[in-house]
């Protein structure tokens, strides 16, 4: 399946990018495996500190489901306000 | 119009009037204003999450709506440059009494600082960084899930 990836903030400027595409194994369908596989390409999404996540502009915990064609953004905790 | 993220400024006295413009069964307004603080901060600049940020803000105004008896809500951040003593953020809340209107104030601020996708970055003399989010801030928006019966 292909996900839309999106990065914000010191995330984004520690790995260089703000958005990508990339293509996951079917069977790891949570928030968490995403985490795992994409950290072999970005060791900082492993090794950053209370790291956030969103499935389709939601907040969510490392326990969701995610499907195909999910935009799914990483980044620190907020600091709005 | 309750909710608006952009670069522009807004008018304090302009969006409190607004609340209760043609509403007599309000009677009391709360508002909240952040600005950015000075010091070592020369500068800041917000970035957000577009396609996310105003449907948070939307959820935490739902959410307080549910909470209390509320006739208005307003709430503007802005984003993008700012400098020390510009305004950042507005939240105001009309109700029918001062008690709901204080309570959604604070619980939609607390709500922003840990649900709403924006990021401070800081330049100083010594560079620029990224501001840490703070404990007291989760803290803050737990309590008032401490509180819940529900």
């Amino acid at each position: 399946m292909t996900l839309k990836i999106l990065y914000f903030a010191s995330i984004s400027e520690a790995i260089g990018e703000t958005a990508e595409s990339f293509d996951m194994e079917p069977g790891m369908t949570t928030l968490g495996a995403l985490r795992t596989a994409l950290g072999e390409l970005h060791p900082e999404l492993l090794t950053a500190k209370n790291l956030r996540a969103a499935v389709n502009r939601k907040m969510c915990d490392w326990d969701a489901v995610i499907a195909d064609g999910d935009e799914i953004a990483f980044f620190p905790p907020v600091t709005g306000g | 119009m309750e909710i608006a993220v952009q670069a522009a400024d807004f008018d304090v006295g302009a969006e409190i009037s607004a609340l209760t413009a043609a509403d007599p069964e309000a009677g009391a307004v709360a508002s909240f204003v952040g600005l950015v603080r000075g010091g070592k901060v020369r500068a800041m600049t917000l970035e957000h999450y577009t396609a996310m940020t105003e449907a948070a803000l939307a959820d935490i105004v739902t959410a307080a709506k549910k909470r209390w008896k509320l006739r208005a809500v307003r709430v503007i951040h802005r984003v993008g440059c700012l400098l020390p003593g510009e305004r950042i953020v507005f939240v105001g809340v009309a109700s029918a009494h001062r008690g709901d209107a204080f309570a959604a104030c604070e619980f939609i601020m607390d709500y922003l600082k840990t649900q709403a996708p924006f990021w401070k970055k800081e330049e100083t003399a010594e560079g620029a960084r990224w501001v840490d989010a703070r404990e007291t801030d989760d803290l803050a928006a737990r309590r008032w899930r401490d509180g819940e019966e529900d």
